[in-house]
């Protein structure tokens, strides 16, 4: 658990992190901020760039409707408030894979601000509290993406894909509130849940639909903020939360040592767990931020009576409509599961954070007699637990629904123990395909309940023994 | 020369363009007409351009409506350090170390103070003459793309369909370096 949250009345004041996030979600839509070309993960390289893409002179940007709804979509989903007039700018930096040598965003008036992120970690001595926490969004701007650029050392040159250059992104600006790893990868887990679930992004970290940023500096409790490092090059929520408690550790003890922690990039390196410093940052930028002068002000309506006359629908974008079409969000899910079905937080909170978990367990409720409450166990422990030791997900488990929920019929209505069960459950995963009655006939793990049954197994087991049924005997009788 | 000079008496708004039309006339563009007669002609109550067939718009000023601002309501001058230099050279890749150049910056600072003489307190600042302009918003279907090989057909350099470029941005080497260079290059 995070130092901070640990009572520290009479200790001496440690050292704790701040951590504050950036994060890039790219934008789920057909086509571009400001062009109309494809958006696509993989494709032959540059071929999905248009003429403004690549910069060429006379192209103008033409924003997508989608990517503005798709903003005030996740501005509301986190409570923020929407500007109904905003500005695009342009931030000026010398790269390959920007070829404009600007990049639009917003800086000054951005679409949506002063939002709040709720989320939970598991936590306490068995880690199944739910602890609920919140961070400030201060700002959700809409920009542009740039290419990718492969660096080929050997030649000594940069290859150039523009294919992702003018992607859509909502770059989302939390306040520096959180002080480790874990917190930080909880709050990038629940809104990976929520925009996968507006649908406004796919959230994928590993194909760079997500991308987090993270400023960390240390201080002590009380006292101004720490110089803050940057770290960038964090492609998974596990690795985020290694790479921020290396950061923590690391400027903790440079100060110990008596040094200084200097405002510098730096990248996180999975192989070695460590950040290192970036080359090719030199100083402080200035990106000669100017307002864009070919795009005028961005507006957004909050409901129809508020449209001017003669506007086209197509042409209008209302918050309003926007706010009534939101999807169930995750904390709400989490809610009626425990309403609906009796379980407990923690279970709900584990059963939406894994892909896929939710429709399974529904599932096994479906096919099985049994409470809600005696499934869960089932689903969050066994099947999660072998599911994380192969790192297999959801979809891929071989025990379905039906069979599972097969098992655990058998197991209600007695014709097996609950320590069999489990037993049967790992052969049937091993083996995929068998079902549980299958397994139990061949192993004859079957509990007998037949009284006559039963008792001539005690009477084999009694005359197969006669030495020790007159040992017992006697000794019953002195 | 001397006609022209006197046409900048007569009338007050000659402008350079009509440099052109004055050749022509000296060319014999107006066959039989005496330039004198010409000007008589267009010395009327409404100021015109002087070899210009059509009148001036109404809405561009007779006279000039502006003067510049005196010395004393202008802000002190700007400090122009090595330092600013430096940094103004490296963001925009350009060298104008020289005095020339140096002085030049000067003038156009200099000249862009005039603005801190006008009041803007209340006033919303405009960024865009389009700000009256409705952002027009495109539907999310694609229109454009598929194109790369007439990309990197303008492209000098290419590798596979990728454009190429260097490792990494050159960095522009240090302050001191850079003045041994242009030094060199003043030659």
């Amino acid at each position: 658990m995070c130092p901070s949250s640990v009572l520290q009345s009479n200790a001496p004041q440690h050292l704790i992190g701040v951590v504050g996030l950036e994060i890039h979600a790219q934008i789920n839509s057909n086509t571009k901020l400001f062009s109309g070309s494809s958006v696509r993960f993989s494709a032959p390289p540059n071929s999905l760039v248009s003429f403004f893409d690549a910069s060429l002179p006379g192209t103008l940007p033409v924003l997508n409707k989608r990517c503005v709804e798709a903003a005030v979509m996740t501005g509301l989903a986190l409570n923020c408030s929407i500007n109904r007039k905003s500005l695009f700018d342009r931030k000026h930096y010398f790269y390959a894979d920007l070829p404009a040598g600007y990049q639009i965003t917003q800086l000054r008036r951005p679409i949506a601000v002063d939002g709040v992120l709720n989320y939970s970690l598991l936590g306490g001595k068995k880690r199944n509290q739910v602890i609920r926490k919140t961070v400030c969004i201060k700002q959700i701007q809409l920009e542009q993406d740039s290419g990718k650029s492969l660096h080929d050392d050997v030649r000594s040159q940069t290859l150039i894909d523009l294919n992702r250059a003018g992607v859509g992104l909502m770059e989302l600006v939390m306040e520096p509130e959180m002080s480790c790893g874990e917190e930080a990868a909880a709050a990038v887990r629940e809104l990976q849940l929520i925009l996968q679930a507006l649908g406004t992004c796919q959230g994928n970290m590993s194909e760079g639909q997500l991308r987090v940023d993270a400023n960390v500096s240390v201080h002590r409790p009380g006292e101004p903020l720490g110089t803050r490092t940057e770290v960038k090059n964090i492609n998974s929520a596990r690795y985020l939360a290694r790479a921020i408690d290396y950061e923590i550790q690391r400027q903790i003890d440079v100060l110990q040592r008596g040094g200084t922690v200097q405002n510098e990039t730096r990248t996180y390196d999975s192989k070695s767990g460590e950040t290192i410093p970036m080359r090719d940052k030199e100083g402080l930028q200035d990106y000669r931020f100017m307002p864009e002068p070919n795009l005028p002000p961005l507006i957004v309506y909050e409901d129809n009576a508020s449209l001017p006359t003669g506007i086209e629908a197509c042409q209008a974008v209302v918050v309003q409509k926007i706010r009534e079409g939101l999807p169930e969000l995750p904390s709400v899910k989490r809610d009626r599961l425990v309403q609906t079905y009796g379980i407990l937080p923690e279970h709900s909170f584990t059963l939406v954070n894994e892909d896929g978990l939710v429709e399974y367990f529904e599932a096994v409720l479906r096919a099985t007699k049994k409470e809600p409450r005696k499934v869960i166990g089932w689903v969050t422990n066994e099947l999660l637990g072998h599911l994380k030791l192969h790192d297999v997900s959801v979809s891929q488990s071989p025990i379905s629904p039906p069979a599972l929920a097969e098992l655990l019929e058998l197991q209600e209505t007695g014709h097996i123990s609950s320590s069999v069960a489990k037993q049967v459950f790992q052969e049937m995963w091993r083996s995929s395909g068998k079902t549980a009655p299958q397994i139990i006939q061949e192993q004859d793990l079957g509990l007998v309940s037949d009284a006559a049954q039963l008792h001539s197994i005690c009477q084999k087991v009694v005359d197969s023994h006669p030495d020790e049924v007159r040992a017992q005997i006697l000794h019953s009788y002195s | 020369m001397s006609v022209f000079s006197f046409a900048v008496t007569r009338t007050f708004s000659v402008s350079v363009q009509n440099i052109r039309p004055l050749c022509k006339l000296l060319n014999g563009g107006h066959s039989g007409t005496n330039v004198q007669d010409f000007l008589g002609r267009r010395n009327s109550s409404v100021q015109t351009r002087l070899f210009s067939s059509r009148p001036l718009n109404p809405k561009v000023p007779e006279f000039p409506t502006w003067e510049p601002v005196p010395e004393d309501q202008l802000p002190p001058p700007a400090q122009i350090t090595a330092d600013l230099v430096d940094k103004l050279e490296r963001l925009a890749l350009v060298d104008f170390r020289t005095k020339q150049g140096l002085e030049c910056l000067e003038k156009a600072i200099r000249f862009a103070d005039q603005l801190h003489v006008v009041d803007t307190s209340g006033v919303e600042p405009m960024d865009s003459v389009l700000e009256d302009r409705a952002l027009f918003l495109r539907d999310d279907a694609v229109t454009e793309g598929d194109c790369a090989e007439e990309l990197l057909q303008l492209a000098k350099n290419t590798v596979e369909e990728y454009f190429v470029a260097p490792p990494g941005n050159i960095p522009l080497p240090k302050r001191e370096e850079r003045a041994a260079m242009l030094k060199h290059s003043e030659l």
